[in-house]
Formats: structure tokens, sequence, C-alpha cells
């Protein structure tokens, strides 16, 4: 297992690859629903101002 | 209208593609990691060590399906800025823009894990080779295209002129791939070849193969993901949006309901 590990020693470069790789990916993956989540309450308040402009006594 | 015609018009249309999407981005996601798992376990534990390279090559099973990634997410952000600049199609603007960022980020990867791989291999972390300085290229197109997409206020404009520059960009795309042929210099030569035998064992190979499929759907997740989103942005005042956004799952606050009711009273 300590083998394994070790990558022939190249661990450092090896795992730190992988690493990148699942990071970059899980912020790939992330990014998109931040950025829906903004979107929709960015239009429900868009609408929700508009609501109430309409509905205010002139 | 033939059938096919009338499906393809529908399945364009935004709310159609929107709840489609919806409903298949799981099923990529879920296949691309389930897929990743049996691909890594194949390259780091089942492959043989390399007789040359010992076990740094390994590096291989994430760094070339992300550089497959980097160049696919061009072509296919190329021929959806194509196809947007020529019939004005909304969901390929939007597809062509979704794409960018996914590319961008496999390309980055690439970058970096050639890096830590050229260290120990070469014993450099980065030389202006014909390969990677093509690839950093790669990189700033995309980077340039997002930028030039995020400049400009009208979202259709914006896509327009990212789209033309995307086309420019894809000069780079044979330069790259070829860069290794044409000069003789640091980055080795391609080892698997669609025509004629690739230059790997297939203990080596499989994984390889694997990996560059589990990447393939996991970029069509984060299109698919992306691709909603510009829809809800770009269609932000039509009904089907508005409908979403208040009855949308994204922790659908109690006003949204209010808001509903009142609409109704």
């Amino acid at each position: 297992m300590a083998d394994f590990f070790a990558m022939g020693g190249y661990a450092t470069y090896v795992w730190v690859s992988y690493a990148v790789f699942f990071i970059v990916l899980a912020l790939d993956a992330w990014a998109p629903r931040a950025q829906r989540k903004r979107v929709i309450a960015e239009l429900r308040g868009r609408l929700k101002r508009r609501r109430a402009r309409e509905e205010a006594p002139v | 209208m033939n059938t096919l015609v009338l499906w393809f018009h529908k399945l364009g249309s935004p709310p159609t593609f929107h709840r489609l999407a919806g409903a298949l981005m799981p099923w990529f996601y879920g296949i691309a990691i389930a897929l990743g798992v049996i691909g890594i376990y194949g390259g780091l534990v089942l492959a043989p060590r390399d007789y040359q390279q010992g076990d740094a090559y390994r590096i291989i099973f994430v760094h070339v399906p992300s550089a497959w990634m980097g160049m696919f997410a061009y072509f296919f952000m190329a021929a959806n800025a194509f196809i947007a600049l020529i019939w004005r199609i909304k969901l390929s603007e939007v597809m062509a823009m979704a794409s960018a960022p996914a590319g961008a980020t496999f390309t980055f990867i690439t970058l970096v894990t050639g890096s830590l791989w050229g260290k120990p291999m070469w014993g450099t972390w980065w030389e202006w080779d014909a390969r990677l300085t093509s690839e950093l290229v790669l990189l700033f197109l995309y980077l340039g295209v997002i930028g030039l997409y995020h400049a400009i206020e009208d979202r259709r404009q914006a896509a327009r002129a990212a789209g033309f520059l995307a086309l420019i960009g894809t000069v780079n795309i044979p330069i790259v791939h070829f860069s290794v042929n044409w000069w003789n210099t640091l980055h080795q030569a391609s080892t698997v070849r669609l025509l004629g035998p690739s230059k790997i064992d297939s203990s080596m190979l499989w994984p390889l193969l694997v990996m560059a499929l589990a990447t393939h759907l996991w970029f069509f997740g984060t299109l698919l993901a992306r691709t909603r989103t510009g829809l809800l942005e770009l269609d932000g005042g039509k009904d089907w949006v508005r409908a979403l956004v208040l009855t949308d799952g994204t922790r659908a606050a109690p006003e949204a309901t209010a808001i509903t009711e009142q609409a109704h009273g």
C-alpha cells in the first residue's frame, strides 16, 4: 500500500496532478450551480419590484 | 414541415430545452463519475509501470483526456458560434458561450498537469515548446472569448462578438494538434491514433479511453448546466422564466408563493 502511494518516487507529481484534476473539475460543476442561483434570485427580485410598482397607489 | 424539422424546432425552443437538459444533466454527471472511478482505478492500480518513465507516466490518465477535451470543447464552441452567426439560433449562441468556461477548465488542467509531468521527465516546469505554447494560446483564446462576452452589455450582441472571436481562433486548433509533428521539440509525439495502431499497450490504453469518455460526459453535463442558466438570463422577461423563477425549487422562498397568490387574487 505504501508502495502504491510512493508512486516509484514520483508521488508529489502524480498525486498533485490528480488533485488538480479533481479540484478544478469540482469547481467546474459548482460554478454553474452558483451562477444559476444568482440569476434566479436576481430575476425574482426584479419581478417583485415590478409587482410592487404596479400595485403602488398612484 | 416534416416531423423531423418540427421536432428539431421544438427541441431548440428554450423552455423545452431547459426542461430536457435539467432531466439529462444528472445522468451525464453520474455516468461520468462512475466511468472516472473505473478509469482511474485502471490507470493507477491495474496498469503496469512504464519501462522508461516509471510511475510518473500515470499523469497521462488525467493529462491527455483533458487535452483532448480542451480541443473538443473548442471545436464544439466554434461549430455553435458558426451556426449562431449564420442562422441566428438563440440556443446555439448560448451553447457556444457555455462551452467556453468548460474548455478553459480542461485546458488549464492540461497545462498544470503537463507542467507537473515535465518537471521530473524533462527537468523543467515550462519550455517555450511549440505544443506548450500553442496550448497556452488556446487557454488565452478561451479567456478572450469569455472576457469579450462579459464586456458587452447586450447579451445577444455579446454572444455574436465573442462567437466571431471564437471562429477566428480556430486557426490555432490544427497548430496545437500537429505541433508535435511539425516541430521536433520537447513534447513527445502522440501515442494514441485513430488511424493505424496506437503506440501504447492495451493495459494502458483502456483506462485512457475510459477517462476520455468520462471527461466527454462531464463536459456535456456542465455544458447543459451552463446552457440552462444562459437561457434563463436571455429569456428573463418571458412567461416561462417568470413562472419558473416564482416556483422553482432552488429554496423557493415563502414570499414567492405569496406573490403567486397575489397575482391570482
